[in-house]
Formats: structure tokens, sequence, C-alpha cells
């Protein structure tokens, strides 16, 4: 059965349509790239599914285990299992790393009827989370995404992702800006993180990304609608002939 | 009404006489607010505050003192058992509830009265040096009213590590007078200290404490001074602080203001030589139909000095805060590197703050800039956190305390910077509840 299923959605931000129609099956263990010049509707599609509450959906469906997604407020979707990586990730000066965590962790765990972790566990399960992006406990001192390099950024985006451990996650152009060394960090930790029964979607800009992250399948989005699906050599075929190849609109994709 | 002459102060000893430096004082105060009297909104430095029913007071006669409370029932309001303690209750001195253990022998924490009474060096020519009578028709009112106050003295070159609690408790016998302590807090050169002074109600009582701490600060002393005014809601609370700073010295203020139907604090500091350093950090927390006021006034008269301010608040309910800061720097001070900031947080749509900052700047070599802003609570911060899970209340907890925590973050002393920390994590827990 497939995981998330978004039928025929159509979404609008200040009246102006930015996504219409789209449809999109990703089963579980799946990985999905989302690949499309600049402005076609790539990072609102992460965001709508996230529930941004900028954009309106004014038709279409999105259902995630076949219960409905569009009905329910952001921290709804989070307790249900979606993570979005933020392309940009908020500043929060004032809450530490540690503390942000664990209050997320545990409010997930609440909704789900779960007790509230140990603290002393949760330090233990950090710990293992935090070699995942190759950071010492140290960065959990400081406050979230505040003073923090653009790569720095992207990898507490994983480090969030792997604690929260999410059925479903959403990068959104989570490799933009990154140099190699972070490209590396960030994609090995969303690999390791590959389970059976949950599904990736990386929404990117660039193929450069998914040579480390190796999709099943990949969508090409212009214009609001996914022009072409295939398989991971659609990636590499993109690449060669650059975007225009699929929407007319010139756009690097190496 | 003024207390007549040989009337004294303390819960030992009533009959007292009055000694001539305070009966030189009072006389100077009752004389000072006869000719003044109670502000109205039509001051300048009143506009935003009004004094409600206080205007009705016929009479402003100082407290006798209430039964002292029992250890149990002031303990919490105290930060930290351990702090060397001393305690005014209705602004006259409780023995039996002060404590001095973990003081260097060298320093002076005494009652003002009997530091007076004994003809200290220090306090008798410090006394009512630096907040005058004539400087606010509070300062007057204190000066005709006070009865004792808090003494303290670090002398030339000791460092005080341990936190000095200096506690103000109302009782419900103030109720209809005034409680004026009065307090003076003298470091002498490359003197260093902590102190935390504070003021709290035990029982309701519709009171007003109206208190003068005077600050000085020898060449190269260190003070880090945290001011908490949290009497119940029935109370007034008008405060005056003034610090005088020699040079090279540091001054590092915190200041929370979460009690009282108004609480007002003036902070005046004066350089008094170069290389001088004041950090000014204010929290006001408020509900109800609170106001809190803050009206700061920095003098640079000396060149190359640096001063930094960073107040906010969180209002809820229909509560209001008023800011005026004021930074005055004269001809002489070149190379005055000055900053302030007024930050608040509205957390209700008819939540008011009226922000005043007033830079007077006489010298041409300086930097000086100030900024204010009143928002409500950041919509792509509060989309973060919902993504994460985390939303409404605690959301809302989350952010408020991300907002104020930036100033508690500032206090320098590690252990009074958490038991601040918990006291405001705790009551905006109340606040977003």
């Amino acid at each position: 059965m497939s995981l998330l299923s978004v039928t025929n959605l159509h979404a609008s931000v200040d009246e102006t349509e930015i996504l219409k129609g789209i449809s999109l099956t990703v089963g579980a263990g799946e990985v999905h790239a989302i690949m499309g010049p600049n402005g076609s509707g790539k990072s609102t599609l992460a965001q709508v599914l996230a529930g941004h509450p900028a954009y309106e959906v004014t038709s279409g469906s999105a259902t995630l285990d076949g219960v409905d997604l569009l009905d329910m407020e952001p921290e709804e979707r989070a307790w249900a299992g979606v993570f979005l990586a933020f392309q940009y990730p908020v500043e929060i000066p004032g809450v530490t790393n540690a503390y942000f965590l664990r209050q997320a962790y545990n409010e997930i765990r609440k909704a789900r009827g779960l007790d509230e972790i140990d603290p002393i566990d949760f330090v233990d399960l950090l710990e293992e989370k935090l070699k995942m992006v190759e950071w010492g406990p140290e960065i959990m001192e400081r406050a979230v995404n505040f003073g923090f390099s653009g790569g720095e950024k992207k990898r507490n985006e994983i480090l969030q992702m792997a604690v929260l451990e999410p059925k479903l996650a959403i990068l959104d152009e989570t490799d933009s800006g990154l140099d190699i060394d972070a490209l590396r960090i960030v994609a090995g930790g969303v690999n390791r993180l590959r389970r059976p029964d949950s599904a990736t979607i990386v929404v990117t800009h660039y193929q450069r990304l998914l040579d480390f992250i190796v999709p099943d399948y990949v969508h090409v989005l212009a214009d609001g609608r996914i022009v072409r699906s295939g398989g991971k050599e659609l990636a590499l075929e993109l690449e060669e002939k650059g975007y225009e190849w699929l929407t007319g609109v010139a756009g690097a994709v190496a | 009404m003024v207390d007549g002459c040989g009337r004294g102060g303390g819960v030992s000893d009533s009959t007292m006489l009055v000694p001539e430096t305070m009966m030189a004082l009072r006389e100077a105060g009752a004389a000072e607010f006869a000719r003044v009297g109670l502000p109205t909104t039509r001051d300048e430095e009143w506009r935003f505050t009004p004094l409600g029913d206080l205007t009705k007071w016929s009479t402003f006669e100082s407290a006798e003192p209430g039964e002292t409370p029992s250890a149990d029932a002031l303990a919490p309001h105290l930060f930290d058992a351990g702090w060397p303690l001393l305690v005014l209750v209705d602004g006259h001195f409780a023995p039996e509830r002060s404590s001095l253990a973990g003081l260097p022998a060298d320093v002076t924490a005494m009652p003002l009265h009997e530091a007076i009474t004994e003809g200290h060096p220090v306090a008798t020519t410090e006394l009512g040096r630096w907040a005058g009578p004539d400087q606010t028709a509070f300062t007057a009112l204190n000066a005709s009213l006070f009865t004792d106050g808090l003494f303290l003295h670090v002398p030339k070159g000791t460092a005080v590590t341990t936190p000095i609690q200096l506690l103000s408790i109302t009782t419900a016998a103030a109720d209809g007078k005034v409680v004026a302590p009065r307090m003076l807090i003298v470091l002498g050169e490359s003197a260093s200290a902590t102190v935390v002074e504070s003021y709290a109600s035990i029982g309701d009582a519709a009171s007003l404490t109206n208190a003068v701490v005077e600050v000085h600060l020898g060449a190269n002393a260190r003070l880090d001074h945290s001011r908490v005014a949290r009497e119940r809601d029935g109370a007034w609370h008008i405060g005056f602080t003034h610090v005088d700073q020699e040079q090279d010295s540091h001054y590092r203020a915190f200041a929370l203001a979460m009690g009282g139907r108004l609480s007002r604090h003036n902070l005046h500091a004066r350089h008094l030589g170069e290389r001088v350093e004041t950090l000014l950090y204010g929290l006001y927390l408020t509900t109800g139909d609170q106001v809190a006021d803050t009206h700061s006034a920095i003098f640079h008269d000396q060149p190359n000095c640096n001063s930094w301010e960073v107040y906010k608040g969180v209002l809820g309910d229909r509560s209001r805060g008023v800011f005026n800061g004021k930074v005055l720097v004269d001809r002489l001070a070149q190379k005055t590197d000055a900053k302030q900031t007024n930050r608040n947080l509205l957390l209700s749509d008819q939540a008011r703050v009226d922000a005043k900052p007033q830079l007077e700047i006489f010298a041409d070599d300086v930097r000086c800039t100030h900024g204010a802003t009143i928002g409500q609570l950041n919509a792509q911060q509060r989309y973060y956190l919902q993504s994460r899970g985390i939303a409404g209340q605690q959301a809302e907890q989350l952010l408020t305390w991300a907002f104020a925590a930036e100033v508690v973050a500032e206090i320098a002393d590690p252990t009074v910077r958490q038991v601040m920390e918990a006291v405001v994590h705790a009551k905006l827990g109340e606040m977003t509840a």
C-alpha cells in the first residue's frame, strides 16, 4: 500500500495558483526525487504537505497511510509522521538545541499516547544521532540555528529528522549552498535513516545530491505540474540535456 | 505626613533616637515633598503612568512593622537559602531573619539606621549623597519617611563571591501605608560583589513600596546587581536607583519587574571618571491591568565610557509597559559608545507599550544608537515549531521564553542566572497557560 498518496493537488498563494494538479504516489521504503527549475512549484509542494499557513489548497487530496493530511494543522502532521527539512531553517535565539529537540520529541510521543522520555535516556539517544551528522554534544547547547552557518543549519535539520524518525521525510533543497563535505554528511545521514517502513522525498534543483542519495523515482515539475516521471536515470538524462528539454524553460541541472 | 523627630525605626528598638544625618535628610525630604507633591500625567516623566488610587491617599505615612514572617513564610521569597541575607519587614530591619554567614570579615552588611547611629564613616558620608530628595517627588517622599534600610560596604580590594540578598517584604500591616526602605551600597576601589535586591509581599496590601537605592562604585570596582520587584497585585512599587561610577568601574544590572499594580523603576547611572562601563538589562512581565514602567538615564559625563542597555517586555491581557531611556552625553564625553534597545512582545491585542528613547548628545565623536520594537510572536518561528510537533501553549511558552532568555542570559553570576531563569520561566509559564 502506498504511504503517501497525492491526487490532483491544486494550491495557491495570494490567489496565484502555483500547484496545478499534482498526483504522486510514494510507497514505503522508497526515495522519490522531485526536480525542476526555479519557480516550478517544488518547494510549494513540500510546504503544502507540511501545512504552511500561507498556502491555500484549492482542490485535490493528500493522504498519509490513508489519513487526510490536508485537514490537519502542521503539528498534527508532525505527530502523524511528516517531517519537512526546511530550505531556510528558522533561527530561535534563546532556546537551546537540546531543549528544543527534547520538547519536539516529547510532544510527538505524547500525541501518540507515549510517556515523555527520561532526560538521561534522551542524552543517550542524542549521542547516537549526533554521530550520524558527525557532531559533538556541544552543538546541543547552542541556540536553535542561531548563528549557524548554512551547512550547520542543514545538518541540524538532518539531526532533527534523525531524532524524530518520521514516516515521511521531505527534504526541501537541503543541498543548496552546501560544500561537498557538508553534502556528504547530510546525504550520509539521510541514507542511514532509510527504513523499509518510511519514505523520503528529496526536492532539489540539482542532480549533484542524487549522486549521494540515490532515488528510486524521479519526477520533473514544471509550472505546477509533473511533466515526466522515471527512474534514477531520468536525473542523469536531465543533467545532460537541461530542464528546457522537458519544460521549455532554461535552467542548469548539473 | 512625616514621622516626627525622635521616632526611630528598628523592629528591635523603636525608641532609638534618629541620628542627625538621618534627621537632616528627612527634613529635607519632607520640605521637598511638600513643595512638589505627587506627580500627575501632565508631568512629562509620568505621562503614561497614572498613579490611580494613590492620588486619593490623604496622607503618606510610614508603615509600622507587621509581624515578622516565619522562616517558612519567607522561604518562597528567597532565591537561595545559602546566600547571606538581610531582610526588611515593612521597611524595618528583621535581625532574626537575616544571616551574614559566608561574608568576608571586612565586609559591612547591616541595617542602615544602625550604621548611621554608630557613625560608620562611609555610611554617614554617602547617605543621601547620590539620590537626594530633590531628584524626584518619590525620592523626596522616601527621604521624609524612611526609618531604616540596608547598608553594604565592600572595602578596597575585597571580592565577595557569594551573592548577597537584600530583601524587602511588605506585609498586610502596610495596607494604605508607605514602605520606604533605603539601601546604600558602596564598593571601594577594585572591590567586587554580586547583589540580589528584591521586593515581595506576604499577605495582601494596597501599600506603596517607595524604595531608594544609592550605589557608589570606586575606581575599578565591579558590581553585578539584580533587582526583582514582585509584590502582590494590590501594591504600588516606585523605586529609584542611582549609581555613581568612578573610573574603570563596571556596573551590570538586571531588573525584573513582574508584580504590583504599578511598578515604576528609575535607574540612573552617572560616570565620574573615564573607561566606565554600564550594562543595564531588564525584563518586565505583566498581566491583568498591571503597569510596568522603566525610566532609565545614563549620564555620560566623561570620555571613553561605554553603556549598553537592553530592556524587554512580555505583556499579556490589558497590561501596559512604559520605557523611557535617556542617554545624556556631555560635551566632554568624547568616544562615548552607547547602545540602547527596547523590545516588546505583546501576547494580547489589548496590551500596550509606550516606548521613548531619548538621546541628548553634546559631544561630536561618539557612537550612540537606539532601537525600539513592539510586536507579536514571530509567525515563522511558530510554524517551524509546529512542523516539529510543538504547538499552542507549548510553542507560545517556548517562544516567549526565547524572547526573554536573551536578557536573563546576561546575568554574570551563574547561580544568580539560574535562579532568575527559574523565576522567569515559571512566570512565563503562568502567562501563557
